[in-house]
């Protein structure tokens, strides 16, 4: 984690208590990585946290360009939906297409891209509001994944795909580090260039954006695009991993990500995040999940506790803004 | 007197076309079209046994769409009801299974709906969070807490008595037709006539404004989640005794076709515009383009992809409407 670049930039623009939240929620990690392991043995094994670490990185892959979009003030629902459509799509294209696979992988990317250019096109040109916009497409998105798959699901891929998914490269399963490598150049685009000053930029006061000259709506477009091409490429390593397509992948997701983000400090009213702080919530929710299941609490139930601590997180960052007077 | 008339009657065919292109005629006019169309096509579809089937099994769409489209028009959003409906249709059935009086298992999805929605409502309006986070957690709270606490076992062996969707008054008007027409006309009434049915217009319109006229807009919030939650446990009720059996689960994406409708049904999603009766006609509507899918031997798997059109569609033209407005 040490490639992440401290955000210097991010400190001027971002109120002070920004990275205590984040200092506090990896002491948090810390003690709860500590008690989880007292409590069962299982868990704090190097074989546990790497596998915690290959079921993390579809939720991660979006994560890292939803902090860019809450960031700006905005949101994106229709991504558990496009990772749908994408996982449909690869399947269905290299099945019934016929199209060799790596050439169905890269349809399957520029589908997701092309999804997220749509919400990002109607969020820019026609002002529609991203709730709205993405709330309609989350429809559309997974209508289209069932219209198309008819409920049926493909499987019998090549062996070597299963590699993206289940497979380790020096001792670390393979999808981490194409995680890692998202993370570090996310990281990067957020805290060193111009583009990502501009989204701060943009969640801070749009108008003001605007008016000083900033790129406002490319910078939406670009991050609404990069948003569906993550969900398209977490699709690519979800399918490898669990060998098959169904219509029904990625329900939820949204929920998810959505709760990385905020819980790693990223404030839904935008202005203020880090790619650093998402990479400690996913962290956080991963260990959650998992420390959960180790205790015998079912699949379903920890969706109960992912809710509570996306409402929580939100109301304790609220909670803070205010008493600084924003 | 002549003078007026003459007006009057030159006034009319405006009026009258004026009258066509609102919103609720379009979808009533769409409601009929479709009809003929799939009718000409297939005309079992127009079997008085299927249009009864369409309305009857989608009448609690209707009746939720009026409490949504309530919260949208005040300027909010709820994605949680598809789960609290799965929720209160469980309270209830169990309930009834456990031998409750039948007036109490009837009552109680709906103090139920009330307390959550509420209790939603207060945390957005007074501690200003987000009604996108406030229901997205809850959304995952009750749909979790529900499989974790039935195990998604099925609630079978339901009293005859308690199956208030098999009634029918007068031995002519099912029970679903007629709570369906009464919410919604109660409901525009009063939205339209009575003080605190206007405030959910001011303070969607404009909740600054609305506060300098005096009203409170963190109460108009609680107030609108409220009835948002009666309407819920009102529909809640239909889906529950409407079947033999309730499936302890969450009917899948359920609050996405009760948004479709309200937004469809012409409530703005900026807030501040829109009817209840539009709402009602969209979810008439739906519910019609899904049986007509069956019917015209189109696979009903697309029935999603098609309520995405109509959202996008209806957006993107009350958009580019409201701008056309402001240009104006």
């Amino acid at each position: 984690m040490s490639e992440i670049p401290l955000p210097q930039i991010a400190k001027r623009v971002a109120p002070w208590w920004l990275l205590r939240h984040e200092t506090m929620l990896a002491l948090i990690l810390f003690v709860a990585l500590i008690i989880l392991g007292a409590l069962n043995n299982r868990f704090l094994t190097l074989d546990n946290l790497l596998n915690q670490g290959r079921l993390t990185t579809e939720v991660g892959l979006i994560a890292l360009p939803m902090t860019f979009i809450i960031i700006t003030g905005g949101i994106d629902l229709s991504v558990g939906s496009i990772v749908g459509l994408c996982a449909i799509l690869l399947g269905y294209s290299w099945k019934t297409f016929g199209f060799p696979l790596p050439l169905a992988i890269a349809f399957t990317l520029v589908v997701g891209a092309t999804a997220g250019f749509f919400n990002g096109v109607g969020i820019t040109r026609l002002r529609v509001p991203p709730l709205i916009m993405t709330i309609a497409t989350l429809a559309l998105y997974r209508g289209l994944a069932e219209g198309i798959s008819q409920a049926r699901s493909v499987r019998g891929y090549p062996e070597w795909f299963y590699f993206i998914g289940q497979s380790d490269l020096f001792g670390v399963p393979a999808q981490l580090w194409l995680l890692l490598i998202a993370i570090v150049v996310a990281g990067i685009a957020l805290d060193r260039t111009t583009f990502g000053r501009t989204l701060y930029a943009i969640g801070n006061n749009e108008t003001a954006a605007r008016f000083s000259g900033l790129p406002v709506d490319r910078a939406k477009l670009i991050i609404y695009t990069l948003s569906g091409l993550m969900a398209g490429l977490s699709a690519v390593v979800l399918v490898s991993r669990v060998t098959t397509t169904r219509s029904d992948m990625g329900i939820g997701y949204e929920l998810d990500v959505i709760a990385t983000v905020v819980l790693g400090g990223t404030s839904i009213f935008g202005g203020v995040g880090t790619i650093w702080g998402t990479v400690v919530g996913l962290a956080m929710i991963q260990l959650l999940k998992n420390g959960l299941a180790l205790t015998g609490v079912k699949g379903d139930a920890t969706i109960v506790v992912i809710g509570t601590v996306l409402i929580l997180s939100t109301l304790v960052a609220s909670l803070l803004q205010r008493r600084r007077g924003v | 007197m002549t003078a007026t008339t003459l007006i009057h009657a030159e006034a009319s065919p405006r009026r009258l076309l004026k009258a066509l292109a609102s919103q609720e005629a379009l979808l009533a006019i769409a409601v009929i079209g479709l009809a003929i169309i799939v009718g000409l096509y297939n005309p079992r579809f127009l079997a008085m046994r299927n249009l009864s089937d369409v309305l009857l099994g989608n009448a609690y769409i209707a009746v939720a769409a009026v409490g949504m489209s309530m919260v949208i028009i005040s300027g909010n959003i709820d994605i949680s009801v598809g789960s609290l409906i799965g929720v209160l249709a469980t309270v209830s059935g169990t309930l009834a299974v456990e031998g409750a009086p039948i007036i109490v298992t009837w009552l109680a999805p709906l103090v139920v709906g009330i307390l959550v929605m509420a209790f939603q409502g207060a945390i957005i309006a007074y501690l200003r969070i987000p009604a996108i986070v406030v229901t997205l957690g809850m959304l995952s709270i009750l749909k979790g807490g529900l499989i974790g606490v039935t195990g998604g076992k099925w609630i079978t062996d339901l009293p005859d008595s308690f199956h208030l969707a098999n009634i029918e008054l007068f031995d002519a008007v099912p029970m679903p037709v007629f709570l369906m027409i009464v919410a919604t006309i109660f409901a525009a009434w009063w939205m339209r006539y009575s003080a605190p049915g206007r405030t959910i217009y001011a303070v969607g319109g404009n909740a600054e404004a609305a506060r300098l006229c005096g009203i409170s807009p963190p109460r108009a919030t609680v107030m609108v989640f409220a009835l948002h939650g009666f309407f819920a446990g009102v529909a809640a009720l239909l889906y529950a005794t409407q079947l033999r059996v309730i499936q302890s689960t969450v009917p899948p994406n359920l609050e996405l076709t009760i948004i479709t409708a309200s937004v469809v049904g012409g409530v703005s999603i900026l807030g501040g515009v829109g009817t209840v009766i539009g709402s009602t006609l969209a979810a008439i509507l739906i519910a019609e383009i899904a049986s007509a899918l069956v019917f015209t031997d189109v696979s009903p798997y697309w029935i999603r992809a098609v309520q995405g059109v109509l959202i996008l569609i209806t957006v993107i033209a009350d958009i580019l409407r409201r701008r056309r407005m402001a240009r104006a």
